[in-house]
């Protein structure tokens, strides 16, 4: 196992930021931590990057303890974490270079692994970090967690607030890291990328919802669910939230996910209903639960 | 849907330099609509609505926006318009009572005014019994719902959410778009940027910015069809380039 957690816990005076977490990640595995703002997610991160001690639990780390063997952990890891935090006022090169030698390596001997990312950034070299567009700082962060040719790489929320083409960029080559053999652990509010792991665990409040392979986890989805349009969305929404036999109903795109609170639950029942009320272009159409809808019943 | 322009664009321009951060764009949005305002990280969505909203001037090109021309009459425009952001909403060591009572003040609206709007939008949000409490101790999807209440103390006749939901969960996500349709109902012009997808769906039109200018503006099930896909994530994965 690259990573295992049993029983982690970690309050922040009265709010228990993590409580009793457990699951493992196994090697050259891509697993992601799925779950909003809030969640606990960095505060995981931190345990095991070795930067905060949990209140109680054991974790480890490329098979080293996180409190005894902190030291060996720091040699194995690279850590991207949230908020940018190279050196504003260094160079691309003189940050890259900075992060090597602290690792005692040099950027020529690792340059393989970050060869692909870095000569997207390499044009600006002489330019100060504090200067590069939201894009370049997050390629250089991941060359600095990189050029040390880690064991295990931990990214904590890589992708919020970049736009979907530089997110799928970035996934691509993420897949392409897994491939050189490197165990990633990856935290993300959008629960669309989900998917693209090998494994998720799904976090709210500190408490694991779920931990499965995606696939599995859409697929116990635990009732039927359909997706619901009409032409007035936002008279829809009303009526569906005080129909009888809702169990749940959510935006979702451009239809309603609704789940029926009976078991017997017929479509014409629900279609007549919001003819009733004067609903025109009504659909109503079994579909298929995502990791978001799993999620939200989930922590509901 | 157009029967009164709240906000009118015609070939705005913003350069910086040898750059041209916004390129000759032009659109207009109706009264009570969701506009939907797109585009990768540096596509010039920012420099658009800070021109918009009065904080920065137009290289050339025109705006008006709640009728009052965004260049000549930015004290105007700023009384018009609400605002919100990920990156600046509410003050997290003040109480929700103080944030509230403190951008009443801000947006000039007298005491019993304000006395009154906050017992009102506490009560919507069912906030009560955390009103004395400090803002920064609730979760971020809760926070960002009261800055959306906050930023329409004063009525404006348009708001301008700058990807309000950008980690919330998706439960607070949704009941935040709740709050967005609700005011559009009532005749309140939405002007949001977003990187969640299933959200441009549902806006009542998108425009997509690419490299400066408008690539594409159209109700989303139009632009889903023109391009032959399913989704507007396909629509903005077919759009939109990187540019750094």
């Amino acid at each position: 196992m690259s990573i295992s957690l049993d029983n982690i816990s970690k309050s922040y005076g009265k709010i228990k930021a993590l409580n009793a977490i457990s699951f493992e990640v196994a090697d050259g595995e891509l697993f992601g931590l799925i779950g909003p703002d809030g969640a606990g997610k960095t505060t995981l991160f931190r345990i095991l990057t070795t930067l905060l001690l949990p209140d109680q639990g054991q974790a480890t780390v490329a098979g080293y303890d996180v409190i005894k063997d902190y030291k060996n952990i720091r040699n194995q890891v690279g850590y991207m974490p949230g908020k940018f935090s190279l050196y504003q006022d260094l160079t691309v090169a003189e940050n890259l270079n900075f992060f090597a030698t602290i690792f005692g390596t040099t950027i020529a001997e690792n340059y393989d692994l970050i060869k692909e990312i870095y000569i997207q950034i390499e044009p600006f070299k002489e330019r100060r970090a504090g200067k590069l567009s939201g894009g370049m700082k997050q390629k250089l962060a991941l060359c600095c967690a990189l050029i040390h040719k880690p064991q295990v790489l931990f990214l904590d929320e890589p992708t919020t607030g970049v736009d979907p083409v530089s997110r799928k960029e970035f996934w691509d080559m993420l897949k392409r890291l897994q491939q050189k053999g490197i165990t990633i652990l990856v935290s993300t509010p959008y629960m669309d990328e989900a998917s693209l792991c090998d494994r998720i665990a799904l976090i709210t409040n500190g408490k694991i919802l779920e931990v499965d392979t995606p696939k599995a986890i859409m697929a116990a989805y635990p009732t039927k669910i359909y997706k619901v349009s009409a032409s007035q969305t936002y008279q829809l929404i009303q009526d569906l939230k005080t129909y009888p036999e809702t169990h749940s109903v959510y935006p979702f795109g451009q239809y309603m996910h609704f789940t029926s609170n009976k078991t017997n639950f017929k479509p014409q029942d629900l279609i007549r209903y919001l003819e009733e009320k004067k609903h025109t272009d009504i659909e109503v159409i079994e579909t298929v639960a995502s990791i978001e809808d799993t999620f939200m019943e989930l922590s509901k | 849907m157009k029967i009164e322009n709240v906000i009118a664009v015609k070939d705005l321009t913003k350069r910086f330099g040898a750059f041209t951060a916004v390129d000759h764009i032009s659109f207009e949005v109706g009264k009570g609509e969701i506009f939907g305002f797109l585009g990768a990280n540096g596509a010039g969505k920012t420099t658009a609505m800070k021109m918009l909203i009065g904080i920065s001037k137009p290289t050339s090109g025109e705006a008006t926006v709640a009728g009052f021309d965004v260049r000549k009459h930015t004290e105007e425009v700023k009384k018009s318009i609400g605002y919100m952001s990920q990156g600046f909403s509410l003050y997290n060591d003040l109480t929700i009572q103080d944030n509230i009572t403190f951008f009443g003040g801000i947006y000039g609206l007298k005491k019993t005014a304000i006395q009154e709007k906050s017992k009102l939008l506490i009560q919507d949000l069912g906030l009560e019994k955390m009103a004395n409490k400090l803002l920064g101790a609730l979760p971020l999807g809760w926070k960002q719902k009261v800055a959306f209440s906050v930023a329409l103390l004063h009525n404006p006749k348009i708001i301008f959410l700058d990807e309000p939901t950008g980690g919330v969960d998706p439960i607070t996500r949704r009941q935040f778009w709740e709050m967005i349709y609700r005011e559009a109902h009532k005749g309140i012009t939405v002007f949001v940027t977003t990187h969640y997808m299933d959200e441009a769906e549902y806006c009542d039109r998108v425009s997509i910015m690419v490299e400066g200018k408008i690539a594409a503006l159209d109700t989303p099930k139009n632009l889903k069809e023109h391009y032959q896909v399913d989704s507007m994530n396909q629509v903005f994965l077919k759009l939109a380039r990187n540019i750094e």
